[in-house]
């Protein structure tokens, strides 16, 4: 039974395929204006999405979907709560200025219709990946994010840098991808199903299962992957060789937060143990740190930025893991707050690259002027970097800080635990602020350098969707009451479990809650690290360089390594010597023949003397004559006429034994094959006798010998068993009856077997042709030799 | 008794053609397929059980055929087998000559278009 909701639900995630697949179209038609047109989908999406906002926020939940592989109890079932809506409303509302801006970012791009149709598909897979409720549905839409990520992040598939940071994406999370499918398989297998709102309630059992450990390693490895956890962190900031409004959509405001999405999707089933509180907040810390540090060596904005998702995002991932109330409640606010200010930032990034010609910081400055709007939106998205009050992200780092003090500072010195995860996040924060203050004042305020000079204000495209983010950023951060209600409880309450309340608010009183204290310090922090951050970068660069090993080089060792080995492997096994490949082949037939004798239990009768007749017995030496006299052949002709010898006898015992229909053929397939042997092998001229030495004889000999005892003995075995003769009997008993013909072996052929004996004729057809077909390459007259047909040289990549 | 003679027979085809086509002459492989197609026929035809001389016909007259008729459900298999091995009998000869005709050479060894002896080794880059 499909409803309406049914329908609408598949289609929130099928439409922007089916948009995908028109865009080319719809970009030679439309050309500038296509963004436009595109732009409808996403928005449509989201508004439809927004419709659920009061049920949701009232903690109900909607199902819908289609049943898909009943059998296997796989469905195309989607799932909408908090956190499904909030992620689904991020997607289609960002994606939605996404749009809008790759239209300018991308103007006169000759393949701008294949880039709409790589992000349409990707935001379908996206919207698929947080609505599904099925394992298997999650994990296809979460691997077509990856691979549409890998189409955009190579889309200049001329520059090598783009080939190479794509193919790091898709190894990297494709792989997490694998682990995840392990983890998912382990999942069902201990629960029976594959819904995760029926594995629910198996969530105290697993916890206590041998096998939850695996599970929660393989799914990490997937979500650490996606999400850029250390050590898996480094693809992320490789694949800003992507265009802008890439970066700003999949790799900063969705795709690599799925990982964090899983997270917190799968932590009412996994979450809250002691792995979980231990693992997840030490990788997120290190990664934090990791990112935070690496984004003040960089001199390019997108690479600035790249790192500090790095870093924000392994913040999420150590929220996530130290599962009380107040953190879940950060994450959320955080989860926001970061979406719009670095989706916001990157698209400034791109505008600036866009209006400057540049986006390298050193290069930069005093752009305020030239670009009033965007330094506008600049501000505000900066001011949620750093945290500042009035934006949503200060509202996140307040229950970030909750989170870890409870009621004093002091507090922390007795709980070494949270002390060392405050002063993680701590300077984290600080530093993630130094880099969206060095953004802001850097680039915008100053003393103007010589790329500001022919900067101009970029249009409408370029700076609506920052401008709409940042505003929204603070928004967010002044109307607490519709945020906690709407979005932060029913999302919190779906991670741990249980209802949560979220109270924010905002008032003066803020500064008197002990978390302040952190604030403040980041804030003071931040803004040191800010006035020394050019120092900084220069020490941090040239420490990097002494280094002189980088994960990026691990991973061209690796791949490298992974491209030698297969080239080895494939030498070893394809060394291109006829002879072995086919003794082989015959020693695997042996072992096929040899193995049931061994492996069953033989009762083997007793061999009798058999009693054949003297012309019985004169046939077959006849044969193993011939046979013989083939291998001893000294000449070709004498090869060839010792063949029929062996062929005729053949023919002669399917006389004597009741075949006359064989043994026709036989004598007259036999004269062809030797007469025309003769006719073709006389003209060439070949090597007389067998070129073998003794040892290759030897070798060849007892493969030979081995094969031919296996089948005899394997057909001695099959004797002694009885022959169903059901067959033969229905045949018999009906050939004249039924078919109306007397040669029963006739009417097998032309009517029980008929079709058989159409594929022999086709067969022998296609024989023919193929044969012409290789005498005409010659006849042609061009010069058409089988050297002529090698392929062409493999061109040098550019 | 008769099938364990033949089964020995066929081990005796087999074993010959095997030989055969493990020389690396292409000739001698022809032979040796064009045996091992009649050791498979032989094989065929001996696991279906083989009697003396009444061959699968229904006289005039009759609806069934004489008692101890031979099997005629294997020898509709082998006589479809012998047509079709002609045909790749008669292809694979072709093939053997052109080749000869191109490359000069009737010895496997040195028939290296396919998997050349200094096949280039694969990019080291992206």
């Amino acid at each position: 039974m499909a409803s309406d909701l049914d329908l609408s639900f598949t289609l929130v995630a099928l439409a922007p395929f089916i948009a995908a697949l028109m865009a080319p179209y719809i970009f030679r038609f439309l050309k500038e204006y296509s963004s436009w047109a595109l732009a409808i989908i996403p928005a449509a999406i989201f508004i439809f999405l927004l419709s659920f906002l009061p049920e949701i926020a009232e903690h109900k939940t909607v199902s819908a979907g289609f049943a898909w592989i009943t059998a296997l109890g796989v469905d195309l079932n989607f799932y909408l709560d908090g956190l499904s809506l909030t992620f689904g409303l991020l997607i289609s509302g960002i994606g939605t200025f996404i749009v809008l801006y790759s239209g300018a970012y991308l103007k006169g791009h000759a393949h701008q219709g294949r880039f709409f149709a790589f992000i349409l598909m990707f935001m379908g897979s996206m919207l698929g990946l947080v609505m599904a409720d099925n394992l298997i549905a999650l994990f296809t839409f979460w691997e077509l994010t990856s691979i549409t990520s890998f189409l955009l992040i190579g889309f200049d598939h001329s520059r090598e840098a783009s080939r190479r940071a794509a193919i790091q994406a898709l190894v990297v999370t494709g792989g997490g991808g694998l682990s995840l499918l392990a983890g998912f398989a382990l999942l069902n297998l201990i629960t029976q199903h594959w819904n995760m709102t029926d594995m629910f309630a198996f969530a105290p059992a697993l916890k206590q299962s041998e096998f939850y450990l695996p599970v929660l390693l393989f799914v990490l490895g997937g979500a650490f992957a996606k999400s850029a956890q250390f050590p898996l962190h480094f693809w992320l900031p490789n694949a800003m060789e992507a265009p802008t409004p890439v970066s700003a959509y999949l790799h900063s405001a969705t795709m690599v937060k799925a990982g964090v999405y899983l997270l917190a999707r799968m932590a009412p089933i996994l979450g809250g143990t002691e792995l979980w509180s231990t693992i997840l907040p030490i990788f997120g810390g290190i990664t934090l740190l990791w990112g935070a540090t690496f984004a003040l060596k960089q001199t390019d904005l997108k690479q600035m930025l790249a790192q500090t998702t790095v870093a924000s995002l392994g913040l999420m991932v150590m929220l996530i893991g130290i599962f009380n109330e107040a953190a879940i409640i950060g994450v959320v606010l955080y989860l926001l707050a970061h979406a719009f200010y670095k989706g916001a930032m990157f698209m400034i990034a791109g505008g600036v690259d866009h209006s400057a010609g540049t986006r390298d910081i050193t290069m930069l400055g005093g752009l305020a002027r030239k670009m009033p709007v965007t330094f506008i939106a600049t501000i505000l998205a900066a001011a949620g970097m750093a945290g500042f009050p009035l934006t949503v992200a200060f509202l996140a780092k307040e229950e970030i800080y909750g989170a870890l003090v409870e009621t004093d500072v002091l507090t922390l010195f007795s709980q070494p635990q949270n002390l060392i995860a405050a002063l993680v996040i701590l300077v984290g924060n600080a530093l993630m602020m130094a880099v969206g203050l060095a953004v802001l004042i850097k680039v915008f305020l100053g003393r103007q350098k010589p790329t500001a000079e022919h900067a101009h204000e970029n249009s409408f495209s370029f700076w609506v969707g920052p401008a709409v983010l940042g505003i929204l950023a603070v928004l967010a951060g002044v109307m607490t009451a519709f945020m906690g209600h709407n979005f932060v409880a029913p999302v919190a309450s779906h991670i741990i479990n249980q209802e949560v309340e979220a109270h924010l608010h905002l008032g003066f009183d803020i500064v008197t809650k002990p978390a302040f204290v952190l604030s403040l310090l980041t804030w003071v922090l931040g803004t040191l690290v800010f006035l020394v951050i050019d120092r900084i970068r220069v020490d941090l660069a040239s420490l990097v360089e002494r280094a002189n090993i980088s994960f990026d080089k691990i991973f061209d060792w690796l791949m490298f390594g992974l491209v030698r080995l297969s080239d080895a492997i494939t030498r070893f096994l394809h060394h291109g010597r006829l002879e072995i490949y086919l003794t082989l082949v015959f020693l695997m037939f042996a072992a096929v023949f040899f193995g049931p004798l061994f492996l069953m239990q033989v009762d083997w009768q007793p061999l009798q003397m058999p009693q054949l007749h003297f012309y019985e017995w004169s046939t077959i030496a006849i044969a193993v004559a011939g046979l013989a006299a083939v291998l001893a052949a000294r000449t070709r002709l004498q090869a060839i006429v010792s063949l029929g010898i062996q062929g005729f006898s053949v023919a002669i015992l399917f006389l004597l034994y009741g075949a006359p229909d064989l043994s026709f053929t036989q004598f007259m397939v036999e004269t062809l094959s030797v007469v025309i042997l003769a006719l073709v092998m006389t003209r060439l001229h070949l090597d007389q006798a067998d070129i073998r030495g003794v040892s290759d004889r030897m070798r060849d000999g007892s493969v030979a010998f081995i094969s031919g005892l296996g089948v005899t003995a394997l057909m001695l075995l099959v004797l002694q068993g009885n022959l169903d003769m059901r067959l033969t009997d229905l045949f018999a008993a009906t050939s004249v009856a039924l078919a109306h013909g007397h040669n029963i072996v006739n009417v097998i052929l032309v009517d029980y077997r008929g079709l058989d004996t159409l594929g022999e004729i086709s067969v022998v057809m296609t024989a023919g042709i193929a044969i012409l077909a290789l005498i005409r390459i010659r006849s042609g007259g061009r010069q058409t030799g089988i050297g002529a047909l090698k392929p062409e040289p493999r061109k040098a990549p550019k | 008794m008769l099938e364990q003679v033949l089964a020995a027979l066929v081990g005796i085809f087999f074993a010959a053609s095997i030989y055969l086509i493990l020389s690396k002459a292409i000739i001698r492989m022809l032979l040796g397929v064009t045996i091992l197609g009649n050791g498979v026929n032989l094989l065929i035809f001996t696991l279906g059980r083989v009697s003396r001389e009444v061959p699968p016909i229904v006289s005039n007259g009759e609806l069934q055929p004489a008692a101890g008729f031979a099997n005629p459900l294997p020898q509709a298999l082998i006589l479809t087998a012998i047509v079709i091995g002609f045909a790749m009998f008669t292809f694979l000869l072709v093939l053997g000559y052109r080749a000869y005709q191109e490359l000069d050479a009737d010895n496997t060894d040195t028939m290296r278009v396919a998997e050349p002896k200094d096949a280039p080794r694969p990019p080291l880059s992206y």
